[in-house]
């Protein structure tokens, strides 16, 4: 059932920011879905891509960058104008309670946000990082101050926004100077991120859970585009945990495009 | 024919391959890279076939690029490959693979086919090739498997450079008789076929009165081209003596039996990973083998054309 494509109409469109857009729509299978599931989302006659769902109830979304010609796309459409949808896929977070740290990089912070409002609802304690490039690319601000309940650093590439740098170097610090007890830190964003943060939680001991992007076609495990190390994004993932993560040493090094060559990670 | 069935085992010797079980990753499946096809493996896989490598590389077609109808998946991939010089970097990590690993590979010209096969003969790591004339939705490679002077030529222009690595002929059935293309292919040099790739199809948007897929036309794979592979595994088997792959919609033992009765020597599965996950291999390799003691065969010898003989 999952497999099969249900047209969906946008109800409601909010801009975050002139890069970043969320669409809202209603769809029954979508509003069950996990945190950390995707939906793949086809922009008829455009593309179908994998999107994150941002937000989990009656009135599901997806928040997406403009990054390329889908997603430009994608930012074209208007409230009452109909997209696909197939999904959701994925294995979505584990949730654990206790001390978490939420650590996100850009748009991976709509990946990561309705896990946030899980791990809410069952009382942990969540220090969140947040990185955009700059004040122009943050959004959601507001939110995290009300949901966060314990440290929330944000930071942008250029200081124009929080702290001034790469939101792995202020995890680091902190871990550093602070050395907290974690017993989970969930991260999304740009590959060379995430593995920044997974060297750094191997290093101290976190457990940690990542949510990975891929160049993907199929979404349901069998063409092999999303593959890093053994596993397939689509179908083993987005989540993984260390074990796994340990076994993608392509991670934010080199990725996959479309024909399967490997391509340095800028 | 050199096939020879050990009793009490699945194991399965053919053109001097030797797969430790009849149940071998389809091409297109997974393939594209060394850690998947080891995944496979080490998922009980018997042999694993490649993703089609052509001798440049390729993108493929945009998305969507596969409809799962429930009863089958239509797919447009559109052959997308790293082109054979990074392939044969990412295959030396498949050193020490214990089974038998076939190289799926595609051409639009008899010199590229001339040109990959110089290049195939020299690795160790390759067992077999499989040439795949017949992904329904390229232009210049469909047709190739539709015509047996050409499918004679190619084969036999691939046997020359290759220095005896054997080559399985992977045919359409989106032809009236597979049995010509198949005696072309025995005629060019094929040590064994593999039967079927993909039918051709479509699948039409009613909302958005388009296509779905990007690539327009796809193959229809899964349970719902069984029976047609079953039809044409027999067609061949009674034509000529070939070993011939069986692969089209097997997800079950009973589906594997169905084959070696139709008188396959072993089969392939793809689609069915989509539904099962890889526990596919050992699954259907523990169902296979309680099969066979429910039904008091003693090996897969015993049954294989079976069903020729009602």
């Amino acid at each position: 059932m999952k497999n099969v494509r249900r047209l969906v109409e946008i109800e409601e469109i909010v801009e975050e920011n002139p890069r970043v857009k969320t669409f809202l729509f209603r769809e029954k299978l979508c509003s069950k879905a996990k945190p950390g599931q995707f939906l793949m989302v086809w922009i008829i006659g455009v593309d179908e891509i994998p999107l994150s769902i941002s937000r989990v109830g009656n009135l599901c979304a997806v928040t997406v960058a403009k990054v390329g010609e889908a997603t430009e796309a994608m930012h074209r459409l208007k409230v009452g104008d109909k997209l696909y949808v197939r999904g959701p896929y994925g294995n979505g977070f584990k949730e654990v309670e206790g001390s978490i740290a939420i650590v996100a990089g850009g748009v991976g912070l709509a990946t990561l946000f309705p896990l946030i409002e899980k791990l809410k609802s069952l009382n942990c304690k969540i220090d969140a990082f947040v990185g955009f490039r700059s004040v122009s690319h943050a959004f959601w601000i507001d939110m995290l101050t009300n949901i966060v309940n314990g440290k929330l650093i944000i930071s942008t590439d250029d200081g124009s926004l929080g702290v001034k740098g790469l939101v792995s170097e202020v995890f680091r610090e902190y871990i550093e100077n602070f050395k907290p007890q974690y017993d989970m830190v969930y991260t999304c964003g740009p590959p060379a991120m995430i593995r920044q943060i997974f060297q750094q939680c191997e290093k101290v001991g976190y457990k940690v859970q990542a949510s990975l992007e891929a160049y993907m076609k199929c979404g349901i495990g069998i063409c092999g585009s999303c593959c890093l190390g053994p596993y397939r994004v689509c179908s083993d993932g987005p989540v993984f945990s260390n074990n796994q993560l340990a076994k993608m040493p392509e991670l934010g090094v080199y990725k996959r495009v479309s024909s399967g060559l490997k391509i340095p990670v800028q | 024919m050199n096939i020879r069935q050990y009793n009490g085992s699945l194991e399965v010797e053919v053109v001097n391959l030797r797969f430790p079980n009849p149940l071998i990753l389809a091409a297109g499946i997974l393939g594209l890279t060394a850690p998947l096809l080891r995944r496979a493996v080490d998922s009980g896989a018997g042999g694993v076939v490649t993703k089609s490598i052509g001798l440049k590389p390729r993108e493929g077609f945009p998305n969507p690029t596969i409809v799962d109808l429930g009863f089958g998946l239509v797919n447009s991939m559109g052959l997308p490959n790293p082109g054979l010089q990074a392939f044969i970097d990412e295959l030396e990590e498949l050193r020490g693979l214990k089974v038998p690993i076939i190289l799926s590979i595609y051409a639009f010209s008899e010199e590229e086919l001339a040109i990959m096969g110089k290049m195939i003969s020299e690795l160790k790591t390759v067992s077999a090739v499989e040439l795949n004339v017949s992904c329904p939705h390229v232009g210049g490679v469909s047709e190739i498997g539709k015509n047996p002077g050409l499918v004679k030529s190619y084969v036999k222009t691939l046997k020359e450079n290759l220095n005896g690595k054997p080559v399985l002929v992977k045919l359409t059935p989106n032809v009236s008789d597979i049995t010509l293309i198949a005696e072309a292919a025995v005629d060019g040099g094929a040590d064994a076929l593999t039967a079927i790739n993909t039918v051709k199809s479509m699948v039409i948007d009613v909302e958005a009165g388009r296509p779905v897929l990007a690539g327009v036309f796809g193959g229809l794979s899964g349970p719902a081209i069984k029976p047609i592979a079953l039809r044409c595994v027999y067609e061949i088997v009674e034509a000529l003596d070939v070993p011939v792959f069986g692969c089209g919609g097997v997800e079950t033992a009973r589906d594997v039996i169905e084959f070696i009765m139709a008188g396959a020597v072993a089969v392939q599965i793809g689609s069915a990973i989509a539904r099962r996950g890889l526990r596919v291999f050992r699954e259907i390799s523990i169902e296979l083998k309680k099969f066979m003691e429910a039904k008091g065969f003693k090996s897969l010898e015993e049954i294989r054309g079976l069903a020729h003989k009602k």
